[in-house]
């Protein structure tokens, strides 16, 4: 059966989303997730997965360079590299240009994303305060994948999912209590369609 | 906001095809590369250049020669600091280098050079370890376009602003404009410090050693490069790499993976530093 993806994109606001959500994941759904998010270059990578770890019931991890993408487990992009996913469903690392100010970038996670997973994506985009993402989920659209925004008046930073809704790439909003409840109902959600 | 209109965007079996054309014409193998990077890299290419399509593109790097070059210079990455990840030239200032002060005499060689970025900031870091005078850097790339550009040695203003603030947070205390000299907007390194640095054209994907070195660089290459093309860089290294020396790697590359691995040993388990111990 085909690997199904959850991708997150957030920035500013979207860290206590997640939190909020990731815990609502049940084991065994036989998905893999994965966040980009915005944040400094710094040490505290290490403790971020840590602390998403104590609130998941699936494991939680740094994505590595050449990891194969497995299910029932989250990945975060390291800072300060973009991450891209390759065909072979694996991830690989690439410090080029900042893309909208931004490394890891969403708009380069979600397009590879997309086409390496065209209709079996899910391309969700959090509070956030630029423009990045709106590219991506262009592309997840066009691939098949489906796009959603956390709902713009719940998000901390709005911009970020007005942007891409301003741009016509958005399916559906929803709220964090939405997000929690899809995530908890996953499978049953993914086979609707 | 969305583009206008949609940018050319090249197809897998399109880049394979062109892959195919510049190894046949130019003798250049970029079939390990990963390809996502890539991929992303030449669509940049064709909205950079006003290519309208993959034709285009095929068209231009089959007839021009010295477009090949350019397509080069665009397609590796050439995106680099001094001084990147001060904590690593931390350790380098006053972990490793100290031991290799204890050598008689000190070769490096810094593989993927690009603009020259690290290969000066080793040439600081050995001035400043007293080791300046028994050492020799070579620093390489397959890029002859930023290989000229690091011969120069020539920065902007801005750019040493990072490069100053970088070298302060990897332990640097002299005044770090002692080293350039400035001039409308732009600072030259000090010609003791351009002097310090061989730089030359080699290939990692085709080319093999040339020296014995007992310290090689190689941070955020292999990360472009598919596990096969890795492990044959990493052999390069072995090769050239005299027992009791050190590799380092880029933030997030790792030997973990690779059979050599075994006759390797980390520094530091925060950074990414092996010493060889031999078989």
């Amino acid at each position: 059966m085909d690997l199904k993806v959850v991708i997150f994109g957030g920035s500013a606001g979207s860290l206590d989303v997640l939190f909020q959500v990731l815990p609502f994941i049940q084991k065994d759904q036989g998905i893999a997730y994965i966040l980009i998010l915005h944040r400094k270059d710094t040490h505290k990578a290490e403790h971020l997965v840590q602390l998403l770890a104590t609130k998941c019931t699936i494991p939680v991890k740094e994505a590595e360079d050449k990891e194969a993408i497995n299910q029932d487990h989250i990945y975060l992009a390291p800072a300060g590299y973009h991450l891209l996913i390759e065909q072979d469903r694996t991830f690989s690392l690439d410090v080029s240009e900042k893309i909208n100010y931004s490394r890891p970038s969403i708009d380069v996670s979600f397009s590879t994303a997309a086409e390496t997973f065209k209709e079996n994506l899910i391309a969700i985009l959090l509070s956030g305060g630029n423009a990045d993402g709106c590219f991506g989920l262009s592309k997840v659209k066009q691939l098949g994948g489906r796009t959603a925004i956390q709902a713009p008046k719940t998000a901390l930073v709005p911009f970020m999912p007005e942007s891409a809704l301003k741009a016509g790439v958005v399916e559906v909003q929803y709220t964090p209590e939405e997000i929690s409840r899809l995530l908890q109902n996953i499978s049953s959600y993914l086979s609707q369609k | 906001m969305l583009p206008k209109c949609c940018p050319p965007e090249i197809k897998d079996e399109e880049l394979e095809l062109l892959l195919i054309d510049i190894h046949e014409k130019y003798g250049y193998d970029f079939s390990d590369y990963t390809r996502a990077s890539l991929k992303r890299r030449i669509n940049r290419l064709m909205v950079l250049d006003r290519l309208p399509s993959f034709a285009e593109l095929r068209f231009q790097l089959s007839s021009n020669a010295t477009y090949l070059r350019h397509f080069i210079e665009q397609i590796t990455v050439n995106v680099t600091e001094m001084f990147r990840d001060p904590d690593f030239f931390r350790h380098l200032r006053h972990d490793i280098l100290p031991i290799l002060g204890t050598y008689p005499f000190i070769r490096i060689w810094i593989a993927g050079c690009s603009t020259g970025e690290e290969a000066y900031s080793i040439a600081i870091l050995l001035k400043e370890t007293n080791l300046f005078d028994k050492a020799i850097i070579y620093a390489t790339d397959i890029n002859p376009g930023v290989l000229e550009q690091a011969k120069k040695g020539i920065f902007t203003q801005n750019q040493m602003k990072v490069f100053s603030e970088n070298y302060g947070l990897s332990g640097g205390s002299h005044a770090f404009s002692m080293y350039y000299s400035a001039q409308y907007g732009k600072a030259i390194f000090k010609e003791y410090l351009r002097d310090k640095i061989v730089f030359s054209n080699h290939n990692l994907v085709s080319d093999r050693s040339f020296n014995q070195f007992q310290l090689i660089l190689c941070r955020n290459v292999l990360i472009y490069f598919q596990s096969k093309l890795q492990e044959r860089v990493l052999n390069i290294f072995d090769e050239s790499l005299e027992d009791l020396g050190y590799l380092a790697l880029g933030s997030k590359e790792t030997l973990r993976f690779f059979h050599l691995a075994q006759r390797y040993q980390q520094t530091h388990i925060h950074h990414k530093v092996w010493r060889k111990y031999g078989s």
